[in-house]
């Protein structure tokens, strides 16, 4: 295997609240881990060949690495803001590149047709003009707009939807969007994506949200009914990988957010899930 | 009438499409049945010491097989759905209610497997499933030599809604629906349904499109 620049990445493997001792063996980038509790409580991650990793605790998960991270992960202010309800959405695993899940979670023309009548509905289809660009080495688009019939679990009706998105790190996205019930703030949805294999990942969703009234089984509820019906759409794109070299497809002004992306992976040299020559 | 339900669960899902197309109101009960395994806590396991959703309370009754929520949903508000009552369509809608539990343990396992992590043997479940699949679709030919486009009847039954949603799911689970065009032409004929409704994994139809405009004289 060729060494990528994502091998020194941090990676969610775990919620940390379902840790316990007997561990949970999992993998990370093909190899083999296991995550575990020790008898301190402290998170413990062991490679394949017994070999102690780095870890850290951050948005009720715990995160690892094959290689030596070289700063910090990334951080979510939002995620030390009173008032708010963090959520850990459970695992599902997804049979497709990791860099696929991702870029489908900065997707916004899909809403009407996959997550009809929740992100979006017809003819309410047009994405209207937004901004992307790179902030601290972060892709960023910023002043998306979209029409929504349910927006959020604490939206009572349509409402015009005003998204940011960022990417902090190749497998991970951050969403921040209209909060209904409170307007000066964002609600903060994560996409964690843990990857297995080239093909094939754990994606751990995570909130921060402004909602005092929904019960927490509602809030998890209504983000695994979105994520699951991305995922059966995810687990059919062909190429499996992810094209970063164009030739292959043909991306519209409303691609814009996924061209920053691919070219933002490109340039880091972050190709674990991508393709590189069109094919 | 009251329903312990997860959204993602095929077997919650039988229950709530039967009370859309039957116009039977339900107070759903949502359960964290993942992450937090709210089904095996002390609580519902006190109401279904299987541990095991959905769970169906009206008033003294408690039931916690989808089948009998089926069969209780039509006979109080919709009887048709249990079929005419004739010996053999009676026989055929038990048969497929029984045969359902089938496509849960095979289809359904592999579908909790793939997605959410549950142990389980992948290769023998979808072995199973696949095998199960094959007798759907080849009691699908066999109603459609006899007339029928229904698992047990010429309408739909409480026998079709217990079969459709893992049988629908399958990809979910990796097993292809590709093999099977008795069995896509009756997903497509249960979703026509008026008030049919979907869960996730489970797409409405498209729209119809117009048909194609051929111009006269050519060829």
């Amino acid at each position: 295997m060729t060494h990528d620049a994502m091998i020194d990445e941090w990676y969610p493997v775990g919620l940390f609240s379902k840790l316990d001792a007997g561990g949970r063996k999992t993998a990370l980038m093909g190899e083999p881990i296991d995550v575990a509790r020790d008898a301190e409580g402290n998170a413990r991650v062991t490679g394949g060949n017994g070999r102690p990793l780095p870890v850290c605790v951050r948005y009720g998960h715990v995160w690892s690495s094959l290689g030596a991270p070289q700063k910090a992960l990334f951080a979510i202010p939002e995620a030390d803001q009173a008032g708010r309800r963090f959520v850990d959405v459970g695992v599902v695993r997804v049979r497709c590149s990791p860099l696929r899940a991702v870029e489908n979670f900065l997707d916004i023309a899909h809403f009407p047709f996959v997550h009809t009548d929740i992100l979006g509905a017809e003819p309410h289809t047009e994405v209207q003009n937004y901004k992307v660009e790179i902030r601290e080495d972060e892709v960023w688009a910023t002043q998306v707009k979209f029409y929504q019939p349910q927006a959020a679990k604490s939206a009572s009706g349509g409402i015009t939807t005003e998204y940011m998105y960022r990417v902090p790190a190749p497998t991970c996205a951050v969403l921040y969007k209209t909060c209904p019930p409170r307007p000066s703030e964002w609600d903060v949805i994560t996409l964690f994506v843990q990857p297995l294999a080239e093909d094939l990942c754990d994606v751990w969703p995570w909130m921060a949200l402004f909602d005092d009234t929904t019960s927490l089984t509602d809030l998890i509820h209504f983000q695994q009914t979105i994520f699951l019906q991305d995922r059966s759409i995810l687990e059919n794109q062909i190429p499996r990988l992810l094209p970063l070299d164009p030739g292959m497809e043909i991306p519209t002004r409303a691609d814009l957010t996924s061209v920053a992306y691919r070219r933002w992976l490109k340039r880091h040299d972050y190709t674990y899930g991508a393709q590189l020559v069109a094919q | 009438m009251k329903l312990y339900d997860y959204i993602l669960s095929p077997s919650c899902y039988k229950v709530r499409l039967m009370a859309a197309l039957t116009d039977v109101k339900l107070d759903i009960r949502p359960v964290d049945f993942h992450p937090g395994a709210e089904h095996r806590g002390a609580a519902l396991m006190d109401l279904n010491p299987a541990g095991s959703i959905p769970i169906l309370e009206d008033g003294d009754l408690i039931l916690t097989e989808s089948s009998a929520m089926l069969v209780y949903l039509a006979a109080r508000a919709a009887p048709e759905w249990l079929g005419s009552g004739a010996t053999e369509e009676t026989a055929r809608v038990q048969q497929w209610l029984s045969f359902s539990n089938r496509l849960t343990t095979s289809l359904g396992a592999a579908r909790l497997h793939e997605m959410l992590l549950r142990p389980g043997d992948i290769t023998e479940l979808r072995s199973q499933g696949i095998a199960a699949l094959r007798e759907v679709e080849a009691g699908l030919v066999e109603q459609g030599l006899r007339g029928m486009r229904f698992l047990a009847s010429d309408r739909p039954t409480v026998a079709d809604i217990a079969c459709f949603p893992y049988v629908a799911l399958a990809p979910d689970g990796g097993v292809s629906l590709d093999p099977y065009p008795a069995i896509r032409l009756w997903s497509r004929a249960l979703r026509s349904l008026e008030n049919f409704i979907e869960m996730p994994g489970i797409h409405r139809l498209h729209e119809l499109k117009p048909d194609p405009h051929i111009e006269p004289g050519g060829a």
